[in-house]
């Protein structure tokens, strides 16, 4: 059960990387990027689970022991929370980019514009 | 009762008045929603990243709603420069303050008084570095969509 | 156990979703499959026990959503024309089949102990375990009692880790600078020649 997750979440990282690498439309390899992301960080994620463990956040009046033996892993949801917020930005910045090829050359196929050459 | 707001169809425009009059009332409380996420980051989940792209979100709905030609005059793109300028300020220097208690990014309000885990005013510089995170990365993004959203279509193909 | 199947179930409907975005030969269907990614995730966040990235993968989704949309639907070329290049196509997939694998191989099963079994964090264990206690092991039994908050995960974030907020905020800013300096000159350069339209 654990590796068919961890494989179903390599190829969703696969998938992303097919996009990038091979796909001739700007939007196509934008969408790429954003599935890698995805991919990413649900690959930190899943390897911080515990098995039948709950959120690590510390309710007033619990135990601490208790807390730190049931909780699931935080240190990859820190990293991680970090790393979606930088996605976004990277997905604006692609965005800008796009929009200025569309402005210069009028298409969003690569093949057109490696001709075109501005 | 309110009359549409005057905006240039189709580039810069916004949309009618049912979605400009809901807008009003939801983005307040969006608004509201994305600080409180924010403030409360070290008692229940959410923090200051979510707080901030909230409003973010926020920012996106009146900018949808009443065109980006109106948003600009009301949040422009100086104030969010200035803002998200001054958020990373801000967290820069919460973290040099903590040379008050002995190094950078030391958490000199804890050590003080640390107060009750589950309190408003417990986690010592945590709520201030969350307040920082919140408007640096609500201004950034709401910033960086009113660009987008201001990028106009000038001529294609101007060199062939 | 119940759970895990539920998030195997959520990664397969993640996958599809990603697999059509890619190949769909409309545009806007392809990016509402990127939505439509970027929702499972965020449930399966909250299944993992992250409801803090649970938040923020929803938000940043629907924003990411809003912009690539706006991007494509005033603009004139929405459709995918080029046909399929065959053997490029054939030779990812051939390096994708190699790499998965070898993840397959890393997982323990050919080569032992590479990878903790899916369950059990390395860096959690508690301190009388086989493994040794971690260090996220020590951030959820002091950060209460040191910092006050009851939130570890920002507790991590702000106080434990605070500087790598700081570089996290950085490239934020880096990022949102860049595309600003993209945008702007062709706001100040293009203004004084604009056509009529």
């Amino acid at each position: 059960m654990g590796t068919a997750i961890y494989l179903l979440a390599f190829s969703v990282l696969l998938v992303g990387l097919y996009a990038v690498v091979a796909k001739k439309n700007v939007i196509k390899v934008i969408v790429g990027v954003c599935v890698l992301d995805y991919a990413v960080n649900l690959l930190l994620v899943l390897v911080g689970y515990r098995s039948g463990g709950k959120a690590p956040i510390l309710t007033p009046g619990e135990p601490v022991a208790d807390f730190a033996a049931g909780a699931v892993d935080p240190l990859p949801q820190a990293m991680v929370l970090t790393s979606i917020v930088i996605g976004l930005g990277v997905t604006a910045l692609m965005i800008a980019m796009a929009l200025r090829l569309y402005e210069k050359f009028g298409t969003f196929d690569l093949n057109d514009i490696r001709r075109l050459r501005g | 009762m309110s009359q549409s707001v005057e905006s240039e169809r189709p580039d810069r425009g916004g949309m009618t008045p049912i979605v400009q009059n809901t807008a009003r009332i939801v983005a307040s409380f969006a608004a509201v929603f994305g600080v409180y996420i924010a403030m409360t980051g070290h008692i229940s989940p959410g923090g200051g990243f979510a707080g901030g792209v909230i409003l973010a979100a926020t920012g996106v709905l009146i900018v949808l709603a009443f065109g980006s030609r109106y948003t600009a005059r009301i949040v422009s793109e100086p104030l969010c420069h200035a803002a998200d300028a001054a958020g990373a300020m801000g967290f820069l220097v919460i973290a040099l303050l903590g040379f008050v208690a002995g190094g950078f990014f030391v958490n000199f309000i804890a050590r003080i008084s640390p107060g009750e885990v589950g309190h408003l005013f417990s986690g010592g510089i945590i709520p201030w570095a969350n307040l920082a995170i919140l408007i640096k990365v609500g201004a950034a993004l709401a910033g960086v969509f009113l660009a987008l959203a201001a990028f106009r279509r000038v001529g294609i193909r101007e060199e062939l | 156990m119940g759970i895990e199947y539920l998030i195997l179930i959520l990664i397969g409907f993640m996958l599809v979703s990603a697999l059509i975005a890619v190949e769909a030969r409309d545009l806007l269907s392809c990016v509402i499959c990127v939505g439509a990614a970027g929702f499972a995730l965020s449930v399966i966040d909250l299944l993992l026990g992250a409801p803090d990235l649970a938040i923020t993968q929803v938000v940043v989704e629907i924003v990411a959503l809003v912009l690539l949309i706006r991007m494509i639907v005033r603009r004139d070329d929405t459709s995918v024309q080029t046909p399929r290049d065959t053997l490029r196509t054939g030779l990812v997939l051939l390096a994708g089949g190699v790499m998965l694998a070898a993840a397959f191989f890393a997982m323990g099963h050919v080569v032992k102990g590479s990878m903790p079994p899916f369950g059990q964090p390395l860096l959690a264990a508690p301190a009388g375990a086989a493994v040794g206690p971690g260090v996220a092991a020590d951030y959820l039994q002091r950060s209460a009692g040191e910092t006050g908050a009851g939130n570890v995960v920002m507790a991590i974030l702000l106080d434990y880790r605070g500087y790598d907020t700081l570089g996290e905020a950085t490239v934020i800013f880096a990022s949102i600078v860049g595309a600003y300096a993209i945008l702007r000159s062709v706001a100040r350069g293009r203004r004084k020649e604009e056509m009529p339209t």
